[in-house]
């Protein structure tokens, strides 16, 4: 079972088989915003540094900036958030996934992420 | 949801909305319901399909006794006040020096005093600005103890006719006293959606009961302050503070319908001079729809340039509409812009195409855009 990682600004990581890490925002973020209407990704190739803004998810009323927890380029980004960004909504922290990325220090996890029930107990504090 | 700061004020029905799922957002010094259990979208379209219910109990209303003195609060504004017949509302705008716009007001007629409804955030400034020109005998004061409530919505009118049968026949822009649980309520037809509906003014003491009431009915749900923004921008209402500012006048601003032959020639509003050039000559900027190409929300700052860069002005309101699906905005653009000139908004780095279209977005019963 591949292990998801979470920010304290409700991204989460997750490493794939290959080598690749997933990102996109909890289902605590998406809640917050509320009903998604654009997402606005990378390009692919983008080089980003560990907290630097990845994407940005917009609902009816405002923008909110999506920051990459690691630093790596931009391999793929969710096609099917252009005509459906609610899938965010629907599936944050599966397949509304924002951005693959190829890690620059492929399975190291940064400090300050936090397990699952880290997160759920941080969304408590 | 951040912590709000405890200087932050309630509105009287608070326990009431909590109970409803609202989730609060601090505005003009209240905590105001932001949005219910449903989300923002589904309160919008449960406004355009059947009835949205708002507590508005944060904007001031400020009665000013007698009515003889409207003679003198209309030298706030170009528009008449003198003239409002007995049971009318209308639209006015309190100017500054510089031609600006100091606050937007609905104005009533009650036969007895002159009300006005004045946005929250310049309520204190309204009630100055009126009673710096009243004459011995005449008073102003803001209302406390009340709640504002508005019912809009094509389902709004049959709802409110079961308690108040007066509502029933009542005409847009009319207002009347009616009883409610012994006491005096004020029924308006107004509102700040583009839909058919009320606005209610009635003491806290009866509020609740009138909520309950009101929310008995299947059709009737609670709505917050994110619905009220995207009714509003589809309807192309002006929100104070965005698309009226002390620095736009009323002709920029396109509502020439607030203001009044007799008043103009008056000339003896602030920034009249401004004011009228502009009307008679044209102004040097103006209030346009605007409709950006994709998905792309463009929001309030976002400069528009044209296909050379210059710039042609900026978006004073902007959001994705959820009954259009498709985002729309509101700029204030240099007057020589035409449905030919191309136009870019400038968003995060990128330029976005936007196309120039008539307002309002959306029209009620038409059933779609106009």
């Amino acid at each position: 079972m591949t292990k998801t990682y979470y920010s304290k600004q409700h991204e989460w990581l997750r490493f794939l088989d290959d080598g690749a890490a997933l990102v996109g925002i909890s289902v605590h973020a998406q809640e917050e915003m509320g009903e998604l209407v654009f997402v606005e990704l990378p390009d692919v190739g983008t080089e980003i540094e560990a907290g630097g803004g990845l994407a940005v998810v917009e609902s009816v009323k405002a923008a909110s900036e999506v920051y990459t927890p690691i630093a790596g380029s931009v391999v793929a980004v969710n096609e099917a958030l252009s005509d459906q960004p609610d899938l965010v909504n629907r599936e944050a922290e599966g397949a509304g996934w924002l951005v693959r990325l190829n890690p620059r220090s492929p399975g190291e996890v940064p400090d300050g992420l936090m397990s699952a029930a880290d997160y759920a107990a941080f969304l408590l504090s | 949801m951040p912590d709000e700061p405890s200087s932050l004020a309630h509105l009287p029905l608070a326990a009431w909305h909590e109970a409803q799922g609202a989730r609060f957002t601090p505005f003009a010094g209240t905590a105001m319901p932001l949005v219910y259990g449903q989300g923002v979208i589904a309160e919008h379209h449960h406004c355009r399909s059947q009835a949205a219910l708002f507590d508005v109990s944060h904007m001031g209303v400020i009665k000013v006794s007698p009515f003889a003195a409207a003679e003198r609060v209309e030298m706030l504004t170009p528009g008449d006040l003198s003239g409002l017949a007995v049971g009318r509302q209308r639209y006015i705008l309190r100017t500054n020096a510089q031609g600006g716009v100091e606050d937007d007001l609905l104005a009533f007629n009650d036969g007895h005093d002159l009300f006005l409804i004045a946005n929250a955030t310049r309520k204190a400034e309204d009630l100055a600005a009126v009673r710096s020109l009243l004459t011995p005998g005449q008073e102003a004061r803001l209302l406390s103890g009340r709640v504002l409530l508005a019912l809009q919505g094509p389902a709004a009118r049959a709802v409110l006719a079961e308690i108040f049968p007066e509502a029933q026949a009542m005409r847009f822009m009319s207002a009347a006293w009616v009883q409610f649980a012994g006491q005096a309520i004020l029924l308006c037809c107004s509102g700040y959606t583009g839909e058919d509906g009320f606005e209610i003014l009635l003491p806290e003491a009866v509020a609740a009961q009138c909520v309950e009431r009101l929310c008995a009915h299947s059709c009737v749900r609670p709505a917050g302050l994110g619905a009220r923004d995207s009714l509003r921008l589809e309807a192309a209402l002006c929100l104070y503070g965005q698309d009226l500012t002390p620095e736009i006048s009323p002709v920029e601003a396109d509502l020439g319908f607030a203001l009044s032959k007799r008043r103009l020639k008056a000339g003896d509003f602030l920034g009249a001079p401004t004011i009228i050039a502009h009307h008679e000559k044209g102004a040097p900027r103006r209030r346009c729809g605007l409709v950006p190409q994709g998905r792309q929300p463009v929001r309030a700052g976002a400069q528009i340039v044209d296909a050379e860069g210059a710039r042609l002005g900026e978006v004073t309101s902007g959001l994705f509409s959820p009954s259009l699906k498709h985002p729309i905005a509101m700029a204030l653009l240099a007057a020589h812009v035409t449905p030919q000139t191309e136009l870019y908004a400038q968003v995060r780095g990128r330029l976005l195409a936007c196309t120039l279209t008539p307002l309002p977005f959306w029209r009620k019963r038409s059933g779609g855009p106009s």
